[in-house]
């Protein structure tokens, strides 16, 4: 791709999301990068940065602007969005930058499913695709394979992976959600058409990251989130926000204690944000999407780093 | 031992799997959705020859296979081994026949070829792209046929049987592509 096309592809994205959320009365920020909190999400593993304190309390890069964009929704900022970078340790691949572009807002009062057609609207109003959309439950991916990932047994869920032909090699067993995980980028993905959008939802309560968790009609819990498959890629994950102080600080020390179990530092929790979720999140979903896989739909690109003016390997 | 890992992973990086030496061809690194990573890899087994998919948890490693790839030149047979020499050092390898395979009915004397190595032990023998031999015996062609449609077999100096046209001759040099088996055209003697 020429310099100049690729140049300008980023600067007119951004221009119509902000145009877009200009329409929608939903507000900019603009939030720190560096906190003296980090994310203690063993699947993710924060840059840290010396804060030059003479206390030894060093500072983290955000692997998301999640918790500082929460803090002023429950100062009453109203809906809200940023762009803004994201910092993700170790994350290289023909996807994955260590540091990337990321759009993330929050809509009060929604819930997730409005949250998805807000993400198509924002997706036809950038990129002038009209593509197909389909929206489907995560058990339902499962069915053909004979599983239901929210009550089938460990046991069968590993061995119906290895049926598949899933072939690993790991130091440690891997847990049930990392059997599911596989069995959908092996498995299920593959046959995902890559023109249609398709919004994946209702995950089991295990992948619920930071959403609302719900007991079914059938007493099984699943998360109120989504993600976002278009183009062979993840492009966005949503759900509707957990709002539950107690459980939030439950998530946090059980991510803590899977980080001790993995081997991995635990890492200092947010208390100003717990603090703030006391003081009460107003009912919203949130939605992070991520601006240079969006890019490489819109130009066509192979690899994340045709869309960067400096890829990880550049700098 | 050397390791590697996952990060370091790239096209052409030799491991050990299972105890076989092995080259990666692809690596893609996934992260499905909140999960944790991992590293999806195309790998050749370099003792079978086969290719196969293999997924590795990202950030453990694993034990580097101590392979290289050297041009050495092939000296003779003893009937049991073949033997080569780097031309740099005056290091001799001795291949087996395993390792020499199918790029056996290439080989001749004084030829250049590629012996991929393990712990210094020749794996695999391949054959120069395009080798020059003589044609040991082959049926005499009809007399004014030119063409070269349709051919005849020839038996080479090193045993291999290609097809040749018509108005090759026994005595003759050729060249030949050893990747597809198939003659190239008459060749002059050095």
């Amino acid at each position: 791709m020429e310099l100049s096309v690729k140049l300008q592809a980023r600067v007119q994205l951004y221009e119509r999301i902000r145009a877009y959320f200009t329409g929608q009365r939903v507000t900019e920020v603009f939030t720190p990068h560096l906190s003296y909190a980090a994310n203690p999400d063993p699947a993710i593993e924060s840059f840290k940065v010396d804060s030059g304190r003479v206390e030894d309390r060093p500072m983290f890069l955000q692997t998301s602007p999640e918790f500082f964009m929460k803090r002023l929704l429950v100062k009453g900022s109203g809906s809200i969005f940023q762009i803004c970078s994201a910092f993700r340790h170790g994350e290289s691949g023909r996807l994955h930058n260590p540091e990337f572009a990321m759009l993330e807002w929050y809509r009060v009062g929604f819930d997730y499913f409005q949250l998805m057609d807000d993400v198509i609207r924002l997706v036809f109003a950038v990129s002038g695709y009209k593509p197909e959309y389909r929206i489907v439950r995560y058990a339902k991916l499962f069915e053909p394979y004979g599983l239901n990932p929210h009550t089938d047994s460990d046991e069968k869920i590993e061995a119906t992976a290895l049926q598949q032909g899933i072939d690993v090699q790991s130091a440690v067993k891997l847990g049930r959600d990392d059997w599911l995980d596989l069995f959908m980028t092996h498995v299920i993905e593959p046959g995902f058409d890559p023109a249609q959008m398709l919004f994946v939802h209702d995950f089991p309560a295990s992948q619920a990251s930071l959403a609302q968790i719900e007991t079914t009609d059938g007493g099984v819990r699943i998360a109120q989130r989504f993600e976002l498959y278009w183009h062979g890629m993840e492009l966005a994950n949503g759900f509707t926000e957990l709002r539950d102080a107690d459980e939030q600080l439950h998530r946090f020390e059980e991510q803590n204690r899977i980080r001790k179990r993995l081997g991995l530092k635990s890492l200092p929790l947010d208390q100003k944000f717990l603090t703030a979720l006391k003081q009460g999140l107003p009912e919203c979903s949130g939605v992070a999407l991520g601006l240079d896989r969006l890019l490489m739909i819109i130009t066509g690109s192979k690899r994340i780093s045709e869309v960067l003016c400096f890829a990880d390997s550049e700098v | 031992m050397a390791t590697y890992n996952t990060n370091e992973f790239k096209g052409g990086l030799k491991i050990m799997l299972d105890g076989d030496p092995c080259s990666i061809i692809e690596n893609e690194f996934v992260k499905p959705g909140k999960g944790q990573a991992f590293n999806r890899v195309k790998i050749r087994n370099l003792k079978s020859g086969r290719v196969l998919e293999k997924t590795f948890k990202s950030g453990e490693s694993v034990d580097a296979a101590d392979v290289v790839e050297l041009e050495l030149q092939y000296l003779y047979t003893d009937g049991e081994l073949w033997h080569f020499m780097d031309n740099n050092t005056f290091e001799q390898y001795a291949a087996d026949s395993n390792a020499v395979a199918d790029s056996v009915k290439w080989l001749k004397d004084q030829d250049i070829c590629t012996v991929t190595l393990w712990n210094n032990n020749p794996l695999i023998v391949e054959a120069p792209n395009f080798v020059t031999l003589e044609i040991t015996e082959t049926d005499p062609g009809l007399k004014g046929d030119t063409s070269g449609g349709g051919g005849k077999p020839a038996t080479l100096e090193t045993g291999a049987v290609v097809r040749v046209p018509l108005f090759v001759q026994t005595g003759e040099i050729i060249k030949v592509d050893t990747r597809s088996g198939e003659y190239v055209s008459r060749a002059k003697e050095d």
